[in-house]
């Protein structure tokens, strides 16, 4: 299950229709082993493209500094999919290279840039093994910290 | 000679789930042959019909090595290098 909290939710939203038609792409940090999705970092598609997407590979060295010098790892790892369904693709299935995170997956087919509802789902993706789970939404994060 | 070398967590597997190891070589590729040596598998992970994998990344020094020679890349007593892999799809 995947917790995740009002602002962090509507700000993946918006950076998937705002990139619409590329796909969109960036995690959300929060502490080691924590679980908690609490700093969200959006991230250029290095590939620009509508069928693919790449972190840049400078700003993947930097962001991974970032993170382990506040011992923090992605507990989600989002983007989107511009004309098909919030389900991972073979390329997604293949590449996914954090079992511990929470693969977001945003599909803006039906509306583009514009306001209306989209497709936000989340899966485990482990040894090329995909398990969607539930998404819950929440006005904050707990702040009972160390309780899942 | 010594080499810090940071392990993603999807190969620390290969690591005894450490962080980081280190190792010796003077070039990128012997590098990778020293590893291959202490830590046995890690080297399919990273190279693909002898050459650096598409999606894996590795920095000497803070500079991707695709700019500074690929496997030939020089290595000196004291470098750190980062294994990192592409967060991509499609």
């Amino acid at each position: 299950m995947l917790t995740i909290d009002r602002a962090t939710y509507d700000g993946i939203v918006a950076h998937a229709k705002r990139d619409h038609p590329d796909e969109a792409c960036g995690i959300v940090a929060g502490p080691e082993g924590s679980d908690r999705p609490e700093r969200l970092v959006e991230m250029v598609n290095a590939a620009g493209s509508p069928t693919f997407y790449e972190f840049d590979s400078t700003e993947l060295l930097d962001l991974y500094k970032q993170l382990w010098a506040a011992d923090e790892e992605p507990v989600v790892v989002y983007h989107s999919h511009t004309a098909t369904e919030a389900y991972p693709s073979r390329t997604d299935i293949g590449l996914a290279s954090e079992p511990g995170a929470h693969y977001v997956l945003v599909s803006t087919r039906e509306h583009g840039n514009n306001d209306g509802p989209v497709e936000f789902r989340s899966y485990r993706i482990i040894d090329g093994e995909v398990t969607e789970e539930e998404v819950v939404v929440v006005p904050e994060l707990s702040t009972n910290q160390g309780v899942s | 000679m010594a080499i810090e070398v940071r392990i993603p967590t999807i190969l620390r597997t290969y690591t005894g789930g450490e962080k980081a190891v280190s190792g010796d070589g003077d070039s990128l590729s012997a590098l990778i042959d020293n590893l291959e040596a202490s830590h046995p598998g890690i080297k399919e992970r990273l190279l693909d019909n002898g050459d650096l994998r598409r999606f894996v990344n590795v920095y000497i020094n803070d500079e991707d090595v695709r700019f500074i020679g690929g496997l030939g890349a020089e290595l000196k007593d004291g470098d750190q290098v980062v294994v990192l892999p592409a967060v991509a799809g499609g």
